[in-house]
């Protein structure tokens, strides 16, 4: 598919995320400085611990309390400002996260708003939700966790090292040889794994996508018993996902033991190296027991520092995903000279429009038509002929392959997007309602709609009876796929909507198919009154719907074959007149 | 929680090898510091620099050890965590296929859809990190206890001293922290059900240009996830430093008794050295074991709502009723029904139609036309009354046997990313040729022709690369394709011109003279020449009867015929 499919350079992935968190650079910066100050205490315990062995003495009745109580209160009390200080951290940590996390689902969503319709007819919405939800709660994870934890590690490291150093230089030396496998280790690992964490997020993204689709058609898949067939398909997802999942773990898992043992490793030779440097008398009994309690604290991070490697993995691999999104080049800019389109008179030229969804397949070839101001243009044909097309192209959903459309003589490719789709008010047959009442659904193109302008397009659009009767009328709060409304009844909210528009053109696509005859004729007698002067565009299958029309244009295989009045059609006896008598054709 | 388990039983050979390695290897882990207080306390005094080797060399082995145990332990743990993942999706899955109408409803499809998804792989999650954790933490916190025992049981008391405040504090931050993450996972439905609804009205969102309005709408209810993750995440946070500070107290205290003990020749200082090793690995057990907390709280959470759906009752029963002794193929008996329980959407409805005849069905936007078909095929119970096929009432046919019956299309029905054959075959395994005649009679035949891969033609999301005509061609042949002895047609021809619906109703009735079929139509002319046709106002049937005594005696039948074909409504049987 598109160039960026590619997978991404963790550079550039990494460098992406850490501006995401620069943002925040004064709470990051704060949570850096709490860190630094927890660990420093923590720090400190050991070698107070130290000390306070070596007050212990050589034998029985020989230790010195003065200075055990003295050590032990300063470790007491460096420890609970240390439990303190790491509590604050943790709050300033997911106060940042969600920061992020906020600013990035509100990223990905505005750039989705954005895109072109053509992103959504080839993305399946699941794998988008999985986008916003599943990787982002990946990254956010991560973030909260893996960012302190890297800083931690780093001052543990710094710190611990020092410590040692300062206790024994030569000790230390034993570090020369575990910490270099600590780190060949770690690289090969996150190699291997990067790949199966990427592949791990797409699946689950893929599961997702086919969990969206099954749930919304499950009424077709329970009348033609698919249940079954759907629940074993979804097994097959559902393994490769799991799979995905495993393989990713399978060696990721390894991660932790092995830099466990590594750390062991060095535990040991510290023990041998420590306890022989006991015997040349070189190091203290108790110098022994801080430095193998430092050493401790020393691979503990190195530990974590692996285990989050792979965390970390898992989370550049949804962040590729989360940013493929944000990268996915937005519906084209308007053009730099683009005009808005104020007070439209309504005039709609199409000259020579070729277009095909997919390039290399013309759906219209070479169509031109136009609608003068105030006109009804009537698109018929038979289906598939691309009339829904042609509204995708008038919308500016899509953009011709060859051809031009103008609106008072402006080319639309001139006009900015916002002010051409103002100019029109559109009902298509696919109703969208959105959870809200019907209040909201109806004013929804209308800023500041009054409640006694919502109940006026109601009544022309025939709902108005019908709201009434809820129990909580205009404030009733419509579900998504909420039952209690017919499908009929949501085209004649969504005409409403239309209503009140004050658009000066007016697309109808199929807009009254699920509505009975009388009603439609009643929204149409409505509709004529508001249509006065505008500029409409009706496509419908009910012949008699659109008799009255200035113009019918009689669409096939993408070229207007016939145009013109109703009864000039008639005469004319081509395709029109044929598909007019069909309606009344006796089945034998 | 007992489900869970439930679930883990097959598992649990398993998991308990798995345990067992885990075990050996962790018994490893403890045996090192165990060693390194050998080598410091009674080694090194002997100053035989070759058995410190010895001793070194055991520590290395151990270390060996350990890390394959752990790593086919990890492996183990990992394998377990997908199963069962994988049993509780496809159960969940199973359910949800399986959940009645009126559950779906209840549950809304974006939240069934969050549980399936972000709730089923917080549960991975968990079981995963439970055993890899939960097991070697545990273990390092018992065998940690026991060793401390051993060394010097005075001083190990201190060490078991400490554990119930932390428990308690474990307890109490989860029995928390579960609501609030189910709190969080209820916002995260909102979530989706804000950008499903986006997706499916982008058209409508652009043409409005209210992509603005959506995008603040967005961020309240994205704000929203993000508050109630952030209350979670404070409260969970606690169990951390407050570990932390128990144990490093625990650890002070063991100082100061030692300091005792030593003095009064019971102990010695490389004992309470190891001491401080072993209180190291404790401390970072129960760090560990904070975190499991932390993950199951969420884990479970998430498991509660899965749960809810996987033990929602079963509704829609078979139940045993009396045959009805008739001849009728299908027969309505004073039907009545509503959705919400209080406001009747049918009432009464009555009719019957012997096997081979074609019944109409019309009336105005909201009579219940939709809803008639939906109870037919019982995705509803009627309130009162009963729906009869072949005089067996629908309560008393297995699911399977009644969908069987029926070829169906729906109002607003939907296709899938898949290929036209596959839509229209649909997992039943039909023949070749009979997708083929199917597409033949439903006038998609010439379309299909004309693409470039014809039948292998991809169609993209919910058919979003054809036109809605074509959509209800692929549609009705999928409904032909099995030869139904029941076909129901629910506005399926709203989008095809007069021609091909003229062309279709001609196949149909030549080749589908043994099929019952139920229009539902907007149109007259579709149903005008059906047998029997009633007409539906607000629920109930206000005439019925043919298409010529329905305009003798139908009032609104009479005007919607007179409004869709004018003067020509009497005289079209030429």
């Amino acid at each position: 598919m598109a160039p960026n499919h590619k997978p991404q350079n963790r550079k550039y992935v990494l460098l992406r995320l850490w501006k995401y968190l620069y943002q925040y650079k004064i709470i990051l910066f704060m949570a850096m400085l709490l860190t630094f100050s927890s660990n420093m205490l923590s720090l400190i315990g050991p070698s107070l611990a130290g000390r306070a062995i070596d007050a212990f003495g050589i034998t029985a009745g020989q230790v010195n309390f003065p200075k055990v109580y003295e050590n032990i209160a300063l470790m007491i009390l460096f420890y609970v400002f240390s439990s303190v200080f790491s509590y604050l951290l943790a709050i300033l940590m997911i106060t940042l996260s969600q920061k992020v996390i906020f600013k990035m689902r509100k990223d990905v969503f505005e750039r989705l708003s954005d895109l072109p319709v053509k992103y959504y007819d080839t993305h399946q919405t699941g794998d988008i939700i999985s986008r916003i939800t599943y990787d982002i709660d990946t990254i956010n994870t991560s973030l909260s966790n893996d960012v302190i934890q890297i800083f931690t590690s780093i001052i543990t490291v710094i710190g611990s090292l020092t410590m040692m150093i300062i206790i024994s230089p030569t000790l230390v030396l034993v570090f020369a040889v575990t910490i270099p496998i600590s780190i060949v280790f770690t690289r090969f690992m996150t190699g291997k794994t990067r790949p199966l964490f990427r592949k791990r997020s797409a699946k689950l993204g893929e599961l997702n996508g086919f969990v969206e689709e099954i749930i919304s058609g499950q009424k077709v898949i329970k009348a033609y018993r698919q249940e079954d067939v759907m629940i074993a398909r979804f097994d097959e997802k559902n393994d490769a996902a799991v799979d995905a999942f495993y393989e990713a773990e399978y060696y990721s898992s390894t991660v932790g033991p092995s830099i466990n043992f590594i750390n062991n490793l060095s535990l040991s030779l510290v023990s041998v190296f420590g306890a022989i440097l006991f015997l040349m008398g070189r190091l203290s009994i108790g110098n022994v027991s801080s430095f193998v309690l430092y050493s401790r604290k020393f691979s503990g991070p190195i530990n974590e520092l692996a285990n989050i490697s792979s965390e970390l993995q898992s989370a550049l691999a949804a962040a590729e995903r989360v940013f493929r999104v944000i990268d996915e080049p937005i519906e084209g800019k308007d053009r730099d000279h683009a005009v808005e389109l104020t007070d439209p008179k309504g005039d709609v030229k199409m000259q020579n429009i070729h277009f095909g969804y997919d390039p290399d397949k013309t759906i219209i070839k070479n169509l031109s038509l136009h609608a003068k101001t105030g006109d009804l243009i009537a698109i018929v044909g038979p289906t598939g002929a691309g009339k829904t097309t042609l509204i995708n192209l008038l919308m500016r959903f899509y953009d011709p392959q060859g051809g031009s459309i103008t609106i008072d003589g402006i080319n639309i490719l001139d006009i900015t997007r916002k002010s051409l789709r103002k100019a029109f008010a559109m009902v298509l047959q696919d109703t969208w309602l959105f959870e809200g009442t019907i209040f909201e659904n109806i004013a929804y193109g209308k800023r500041n709609a009054t409640r006694e302008e919502v109940i006026e397009v109601a009544k022309a659009a025939k709902i108005h009876n019908y709201i009434m009767h809820l129990p909580q009328g205009y404030d009733t709060v419509l579900n998504e796929d909420g039952i209690n409304i017919s499908q009929g009844q949501k085209q004649l909210l969504t005409i409403a909507r239309a209503m009140l528009l004050d658009a000066k053109m007016l697309i109808l696509d199929e807009a009254t198919s699920n509505v009975d005859t009388r009603t439609e004729q009643q929204i149409q007698e409505a509709m004529r009154q508001l249509m006065a002067g505008k500029t409409s565009f009706v496509i419908a299958h009910r012949l008699s719907t659109i008799k009255n029309a200035d113009t019918i244009l009689v669409v096939h295989d993408g070229n207007v074959v016939e145009q013109g009045k109703h009864d000039v059609l008639l005469e004319k006896n081509g395709l029109y007149a044929e598909m007019y008598y069909a309606q009344f054709q006796n089945q034998n | 929680m007992k489900r869970l388990i439930e679930y883990l039983k097959p598992s649990l050979s398993r998991m308990s090898v798995g345990l067992i390695i885990k075990f050996l290897g962790t018994i490893m882990d403890l045996l090192i510091p165990w060693i390194l207080a050998h080598i410091i306390d009674d080694v090194a005094p002997q100053k035989n620099t070759q058995l410190i080797f010895v001793w070194g060399g055991a520590m290395i082995l151990c270390a060996a050890f350990a890390v394959l145990a752990n790593i086919t332990a990890n492996r183990m743990a990992s394998k377990v965590a997908a199963r069962t993942t994988r049993q509780i999706r496809h159960d969940l899955f199973s359910k949800i296929t399986y959940l009645s109408c009126n559950q779906i409803d209840t549950y809304t499809i974006p939240s069934l859809i969050s549980r399936l998804t972000s709730d089923t792989y917080h549960v991975h999650h968990m079981v995963g990190m439970m055993q890899r954790l939960g097991v070697r933490a545990p273990i390092l916190l018992l065998g940690g206890i026991m060793v401390t025992l051993a060394l010097d049981p005075a001083l190990a008391m201190v060490l078991i001293g400490i554990q119930p405040f932390i428990f308690i504090t474990v307890y109490i931050v989860s029995k928390k922290g579960i609501p609030l993450y189910n709190n969080l996972q209820n916002a995260v439905d909102m979530m989706v059900r804000s950008v499903r609804e986006n997706i499916t009205g982008i058209r409508i969102i652009k043409a409005l240009s209210k992509t603005d309005l959506e995008k603040q709408k967005f961020a309240q209810v994205s704000n929203e996830v993000v508050r109630r993750e952030k209350k979670v995440g404070v409260t969970m946070a606690i169990t951390n430093p407050m570990m932390n500070l128990y144990l490093n107290i625990g650890l002070t205290l063991v100082i100061l008794v030692g300091a005792y003990r030593v003095n009064a020749g019971l102990s010695q200082p490389g004992v309470v050295i190891a001491f401080l090793t072993y209180f190291t690995i404790i401390l970072n057990a129960m760090l560990s074991i904070s975190r499991i907390f932390i993950l199951a709280s969420k884990g479970l959470a998430s498991f509660n709502r899965i749960s809810e759906i996987i033990d929602a009752p079963e509704e829609l029963m078979i139940e045993e009723t009396p045959l009805k002794d008739d001849d009728f193929h299908i027969s309505f008996d004073h039907v009545t029904f509503s959705y919400h329980k209080n406001q009747a959407n049918l009432i009464d409805l009555n009719f019957k139609l012997k096997a081979g005849q074609t019944l109409g069905i019309i009336g105005p936007t909201g009579s219940g036309k939709s809803s008639l078909i939906k109870l037919l095929l019982r995705f509803y119970d009627v309130d009162q009354g009963g729906i009869y096929i072949h005089g067996r009432n629908v309560k008393s046919i297995p699911r399977d046997e009644l969908h069987k019956m029926f070829g169906i299309v729906f109002q607003n029905d939907i296709l899938f990313a898949d290929t036209i054959a596959e839509n229209i075959n649909f997992g039943r395994d039909l023949p070749q040729e009979q997708i083929v005649f199917s597409t033949q009679l439903a006038q998609a035949g010439e379309f299909i022709d004309t693409l470039a891969d014809g039948w292998l033609h991809r169609l993209s999301i919910k058919g979003s690369n054809i036109s809605g005509g074509q959509k209800q061609r692929i549609l009705i042949s999928r409904a032909l394709a099995a030869n139904p002895q029941i076909l129901v047609l629910d506005d399926s021809s709203s989008a095809l011109d007069y021609r091909t619906d003229a062309n279709l109703r001609k196949s149909l009735n030549a080749h589908f003279e043994n099929t019952t079929t139920l229009i539902v139509a907007q149109r007259i002319s579709s149903i005008m020449h059906a047998d029997h046709i009633i007409v539906l106002e607000e629920g109930s049937i206000i005439g019925s009867g043919t298409h010529e005594t329905l305009l003798k005696t139908c009032e609104s039948y009479r005007a919607i015929s007179l409004s869709q074909m004018g003067g020509e409504a009497n005289g079209t049987q030429s």
